[in-house]
């Protein structure tokens, strides 16, 4: 099971009380949103775009003390956290505000 | 007693306010969605408690609510508006070709007749329908595709379709308005698609009277009338009297005839409400004075309403979706500011006073008359 940490405004639209895990296969940030979307379908749209596939601008993907949002979507997730030891957080960038 | 409840969009999510047929004790619940922006919601016309909710986030994304008890509960309807075919190109900025890109919805305009019917405005401006209630969407290609659509181009804040206006008489007439592409019609339930534009003038373009590439910044009518259209262009308060085959002048009187906002009284079709703003380059009210206009004869002729409204110090904006008016008598006519006020009067505009005073900025106003 991989553990997944949203943020807050992801958290709502999933209405997601408490922490959430899910099993993910094969275990790389491209089965892990199928998975996450799946479960959630809300999410559709939030985090990647629907149509492209492609991580929207301003979302960020960190796991085990690396930013993993440039690399390809298809290369497994770092050991630490396929092993449960550490989550995937999906973020909001930092980008101004307003 | 018949009620009013105010359905009002803002920069961090949307608040409801309500009220009796008196108007003087409000209710506000909010936020719903907060931290999103709120574009616009709008409640449907046969189901007054379905309400529709356009949320974005620049992080995030698009999302449509659905509300089925008036805004209590909500649910999450379908996000994914996918142009029909190809997309092709408008023009950016710089006037290069860029492909068509959905990146919100401005406006929904529920069916008049239908509750599972709803029409939604998207940046890049394009027309979609759902007929299941938001589930699905689907666009009404014939618009986009338009022969002059390769050549419009995003006003400052992109290029929205924010208007859409349906004509309860003629059920086939849509009107909609682009920024800045300009107004148009389909008679045809919007299968095909014409620019409605001869009149206009906007010094802005190379051809000031181009058929396309008018910076519409809102087009209202009454619906007794719907082939009088009343438009508040980026410059210029603009009235047809033929569904807008020609358009003239009618901003007579007023100290500044840019604007964004353009209502017309419920019981009144010759009359008529903007909030002058100074200028495209000043985007708040000239000397600092917070002033509605209000035509009683159709344009030409203003008088300024300020009973109640700041007289000094105010540098808010009005925005293109934010007034809106109830059909109670007196009609209620109700706006709100990029200040994060929302003013209402209960006496078609003869004295204001403010709902409320510091919501985040506001971005939209619609009312429902409630039986």
């Amino acid at each position: 099971m991989i553990q997944i940490v949203l943020p807050f405004h992801l958290r709502n639209l999933a209405q997601l009380d408490g922490d959430l895990f899910l099993p993910v296969e094969p275990p790389t940030v491209a089965a892990l949103l199928d998975a996450l979307e799946f479960r959630y379908p809300v999410l559709r749209g939030a985090i990647r775009d629907q149509i492209t596939r492609e991580r929207r601008p301003y979302v960020r993907f960190f796991a085990a003390g690396r930013d993993l949002s440039q690399d390809p979507v298809e290369r497994p997730l770092p050991a630490a956290v396929i092993a449960g030891k550490e989550a995937f957080y999906v973020v909001g960038a930092i980008a101004g505000g307003k | 007693m018949s009620g009013v409840r105010l359905l009002v969009g803002t920069r961090k999510g949307a608040f409801i306010l309500t009220a009796d047929g008196k108007r003087k004790h409000w209710d506000v619940s909010g936020p719903h969605f907060g931290g999103w922006e709120i574009y616009h919601l709008k409640g449907s016309p046969v189901a007054p408690n379905r309400i529709y909710v356009s949320q974005s986030s620049g992080w995030f994304g698009q999302q449509i609510q659905r509300s089925d008890d008036g805004g209590q509960t909500w649910q999450a309807m379908g996000n994914l508006f996918a142009y029909e075919g190809a997309t092709g190109t408008h023009q950016s900025h710089d006037g290069k070709p860029h492909p068509w890109e959905f990146k919100r919805v401005w406006h929904l305009e529920p069916s008049l007749t239908d509750p599972d019917a709803v029409y939604a405005g998207v940046e890049d401006a394009a027309l979609f329908r759902s007929t299941d209630g938001a589930q699905t969407w689907h666009e009404l290609a014939g618009l986009r595709t338009h022969q002059s659509g390769e050549h419009w181009q995003p006003g400052a804040g992109g290029m929205g379709l924010h208007t859409i206006l349906l004509d309860p008489v003629q059920r086939d007439r849509i009107y909609i308005a682009i920024s800045a592409a300009g107004a148009f019609r389909s008679d045809d339930g919007g299968r095909t698609w014409r620019p409605i534009n001869r009149g206009l003038h906007s010094e802005f373009l190379p051809d000031p009277a181009a058929e396309i590439g008018h910076c519409v910044h809102h087009v209202a009518f009454h619906p007794s009338r719907p082939d009088v259209l009343f438009m508040q262009k980026h410059w210029d308060v603009m009235r047809s009297d033929n569904a807008g085959d020609q358009w003239r002048e009618i901003s007579g009187d007023l100290p500044t005839d840019f604007g964004f906002v353009i209502d017309v009284h419920a019981h009144e079709p010759e009359t008529i409400y903007v909030v002058p703003i100074k200028s495209d380059s000043e985007h708040f009210p000239p000397d600092g004075r917070l002033r509605v206009f209000r035509s009683r004869t159709g344009g030409g002729h203003w008088e300024p309403l300020s009973d109640g409204l700041p007289q000094a110090n105010c540098y808010v904006n009005v925005l293109r979706d934010a007034m809106a008016v109830d059909s109670l008598d007196p009609c209620g006519i109700y706006f709100g500011t990029t200040g994060g006020q929302v003013y209402a009067s209960a006496n078609a505009g003869d004295a204001w006073s403010a709902l409320v005073h510091d919501l985040p900025p506001v971005l939209s106003v619609e009312v429902q008359t409630l039986p």
